[in-house]
């Protein structure tokens, strides 16, 4: 499939049934698929799986889709979805770290040297707090305050109530401000946060 | 009203919601809860940024992907043979029932009228 052909014109191709155009749109989304999934469930392997899994329905319901939302939209909804689903498929979820190491390219490259090391050590703190948060507060914080998703997809996605997300996100960014801008929180709230809705 | 009253308000205010009169008049007035403000404002742009960000999955991630649609293509064709197979079983069963009907009334009214023609 040559590079020149749009996004459109490939999933109008995919919906009708055409699997190399289909494995092009793989081609050209996985990596920002496997991004998604891995903020979302915080390590390599059950990135890996959800993204695997995200594509499985993508294929599956390719001809069920509008084109009412852009395809990214539509496959983040779907990657929520899977997401939300492995994580609570699991009866021990892990909280490990990002590494330090971890590759991450920059596509906004900045030419302020000071502002990159500043922009670095936030980052480098928010990737920390956003690891350790707890799997349904960072699905809420990542999905709206990285991906731009409204409440009312993120609740169906996750299968909660919009109230609830709105909860989540609250206690989430209070988590990561405490984290982030080394503020200590109320031990009263953090009680509140263990039985989150 | 006192900064607990308004705590849940400040990341909302944060990302461009609007604080209703008596929240705005104490935010305007508490250094403590304008920080709070200030360190949401940067926290959400901090977020927001990660948007632009990509992290690199280990190698075989696509090619595992592209093998399981294969699998999963395959397993579509299958079914969709095993369903096109089966309508035509069907088909051909409720097709040998009409003609087996057929005959029987032609048998029938071939019977009654040798019946007629005899007496």
């Amino acid at each position: 499939m040559p590079p020149t052909v749009d996004l459109d014109e490939l999933v109008a191709a995919a919906r009708d049934g055409d699997h190399g155009a289909f494995e092009e749109l793989v081609r050209r989304t996985y990596v920002d698929t496997y991004t998604l999934a891995f903020r979302l469930t915080g390590n390599e392997e059950d990135a890996r799986d959800v993204a695997q899994d995200t594509y499985l329905r993508a294929f599956k319901s390719i001809d069920r889709f509008r084109g009412d939302a852009q395809f990214s939209t539509w496959l983040y909804r779907i990657t929520a979805n899977c997401a939300s689903t492995h994580l609570s498929k699991r009866t021990k979820h892990r909280h490990d770290d990002l590494p330090d190491d971890a590759p991450i390219i920059s596509l906004d490259a900045s030419y302020d040297p000071q502002a990159q090391l500043d922009a670095a050590a936030t980052r480098s703190r928010l990737q920390a707090a956003l690891s350790s948060l707890p799997p349904r507060l960072r699905a809420v914080v990542v999905l709206r305050d990285v991906y731009d998703m409204p409440h009312e997809a993120i609740a169906a996605e996750l299968g909660i109530t919009e109230s609830a997300a709105k909860v989540r996100l609250h206690r989430a960014r209070r988590r990561l401000r405490e984290q982030v801008f080394g503020v200590r929180g109320d031990g009263v709230e953090r009680e509140e946060d263990a039985h989150a809705v | 009203m006192r900064c607990d009253d308004v705590a849940e308000l400040l990341s909302e205010a944060a990302d461009g919601g609007v604080l209703d009169r008596g929240a705005r008049r104490h935010v305007e007035t508490c250094l403590r809860c304008q920080a709070e403000v200030v360190q949401y404002r940067k926290l959400l742009r901090a977020l927001h940024n990660l948007r632009t960000e990509v992290l690199e999955p280990a190698p075989g991630l696509l090619s595992d992907i592209l093998a399981g649609l294969e699998e999963a293509g395959e397993r579509h064709a299958v079914r969709s043979l095993l369903r096109g197979r089966r309508i035509a079983y069907v088909g051909g069963i409720a097709a040998a029932a009409t003609a087996g009907a057929a005959g029987a009334i032609l048998y029938a009214s071939k019977s009654r009228r040798s019946r007629l023609l005899a007496g």
